[in-house]
């Protein structure tokens, strides 16, 4: 159901459009430091990956935030409709934004630990599977801000991209491990690397799945014209 | 998503781990609001059948979402019902069926017909000369406009109760005893004893005033005249009551207790409640109707209107952004 018009109350449209900005503001901040923590490993800085482990402070706080502004909202508006859809999504979202920063989190505290080793092939594929997973967190806010059901739907197709990699990056690692036990250590930190962004994706995915529910109602699975697996 | 199958060179296989995991997670769920917390996990296992339930089935209770068997008889039906005052339409072309189980809401801007409607019901607007109604209305498949309805009984059979209480300026007992006396349903004095304390029994009331009976039920709260007056309505044996915002004139406590009433009674009585309030509409009601201009617009179950309506005009009514 679309909902272009205002509320006769402007205070719940400006409520609401906080909700949304922080949602947005959180996703950035989860996406630059999953880029950041993968630049970081590639370039072997671990200074900058200190400060990747830092910021992610500041996305615990906005999704405390973010749970604050949305149960303050369900006391004193009473959203219904769309706009409760709307509320309990951006609830949800957080929670699993502040994950896809964990996620990073993780990421740079690798660095350091694989900055004396040598680089082995794997690592050329893991910035690209990182683009297409941040790619994915970025769409999918996008597509909750505007409310975008069809943007959504297209975010969970790219999630087979992501599990693809994950696999290709998987079996290359272990045959470096099989071939060479001093990889061993190495091909470790860098599966979890791989198995940190898989994970990403699957995120992007489910919070396509509570963006789409937000916009429309109905549960992806569930949408018309979809053809059953 | 997780693990793929195709998993090279692994002996351990973690794939059936996860389902396993998953399903043993959703019984836990489902054992603690069926059983409650009594069975712990070791006397749980000993029963004979799986602990995981593989059928990847997960059943969901929902309370809100009671199905009506389509071919079930509705206690009350409307078919085409339109409403004339003078020349102005005041509703129009209204059809839907109110079951017996169920509490039924119609909410609205005002002037939208949602009371009009709710008069029809028991042919109050019979009593508005410049009212006509046109339609068929049906109680038990019966048309209550015709000419052999006695509408004093329909009156009783479909009992009302309105915005502002509006007990008898008489005693608390003679409120409730009024109406079964003058239909003849007591035999005796003690049946009519009996009648008057299992209504304001039923009501919510017994407690608070049957030291009482004697004062004037005028005397009482402004919540206490209201559950008189539902005390009123029950004590006739209705199988419909119809209520006209019954607690706008209310504080929040006397209307939680005219609400949690409401709940009492469902089942017993079939419940149509008029409300301007959409927070009460969304906690009393199983469907709800949503009244424009004298149209009904949308009707369906409560929990569907109140989280993902059809209509534009209701969503923009239930969130706030109408006018």
């Amino acid at each position: 159901m679309q909902q272009a018009s205002r509320h006769t109350l402007k205070a719940f449209d400006e409520d609401i459009e906080r909700l949304r900005a922080l949602i947005s503001q959180m996703g950035g901040l989860a996406e630059h430091a999953i880029g950041e923590a993968m630049r970081c490993l590639i370039q072997r800085d671990s200074a900058a990956a200190e400060k990747v482990i830092a910021d992610d402070k500041k996305l615990d706080a906005l999704e405390v935030e973010t749970e604050r502004r949305a149960v303050q909202l369900i006391a004193l508006r009473a959203p219904m409709a769309g706009d409760l859809r709307d509320v309990v999504a951006a609830l949800k979202i957080s929670g699993v934004v502040e994950r896809i920063g964990d996620y990073a989190k993780n990421i740079a505290k690798r660095v350091p630990l694989l900055e004396s080793a040598g680089k082995i092939e794997p690592m050329s594929l893991l910035p690209e599977m990182a683009r297409i997973a941040t790619g994915m967190v970025h769409d999918v806010l996008d597509a909750f801000v505007e409310r975008d059901s069809d943007a959504a739907i297209r975010v969970c197709q790219r999630d087979d991209a992501v599990d693809d990699f994950y696999d290709s990056i998987f079996r290359t690692l272990l045959t470096h491990m099989m071939e060479n036990p001093h990889n061993i250590g190495q091909a470790t930190h860098l599966l979890f690397v791989a198995k940190n962004l898989e994970r990403v994706g699957d995120h992007a995915t489910n919070i396509a799945e509570m963006v789409y529910y937000a916009a429309t109602g109905q549960h992806m699975a569930d949408r018309p014209g979809k053809s059953p697996k | 998503m997780l693990m793929k199958e195709k998993m090279p060179l692994t002996p351990v296989t973690p794939v059936p781990a996860e389902p396993a995991a998953i399903a043993a997670g959703a019984h836990r769920k489902e054992s603690s609001t069926a059983e409650v917390k009594s069975g712990s996990e070791s006397a749980r296992s000993e029963r004979a059948e799986p602990l995981v339930d593989v059928s990847n089935q997960v059943n969901i209770e929902d309370s809100w979402a009671e199905k009506i068997d389509p071919a079930r008889e509705p206690k009350m039906s409307a078919n085409g019902v339109s409403v004339f005052y003078g020349s102005k339409q005041a509703l129009k072309d209204v059809s839907i069926r109110i079951y017996d189980d169920l509490v039924t809401a119609f909410i609205g801007p005002s002037g939208c017909g949602k009371s009009t409607f709710l008069r029809c019901l028991n042919r109050m607007n019979d009593t508005i000369p410049s009212a006509k109604v046109n339609g068929r209305i049906e109680l038990d498949g019966e048309d209550i406009n015709a000419s052999e309805m006695d509408v004093v009984q329909l009156r009783a059979r479909v009992g009302m109760v309105f915005q502002k209480p509006n007990p008898f300026p008489k005693s608390i007992f003679e409120n409730v005893a009024y109406g079964p006396r003058i239909h003849g349903l007591a035999q005796s004095k003690a049946e009519l004893e009996q009648i008057v304390e299992k209504s304001l029994k039923r009501a919510g009331l017994w407690e608070e005033v049957k030291d009482r009976l004697a004062e004037s039920g005028t005397a009482l709260s402004g919540g206490q005249q209201q559950r008189l007056c539902i005390a009123r309505a029950i004590a006739v044996d209705p199988e419909v009551i119809l209520m006209d915002e019954p607690c706008s004139a209310l504080d929040p406590i006397a209307t939680a207790k005219i609400e949690e009433l409401i709940h009492e009674l469902r089942g017993r009585y079939a419940i149509a409640i008029v409300t301007h309030n959409m927070q009460q509409a969304a906690r009393v009601s199983q469907r709800t109707a949503f009244f424009h201009l004298g149209e009904l617009v949308e009707y369906g179950r409560t929990s569907e209107i109140f989280t993902n309506p059809r209509e534009r005009r209701t969503t923009d009514y239930i969130t706030g952004r109408y006018g």
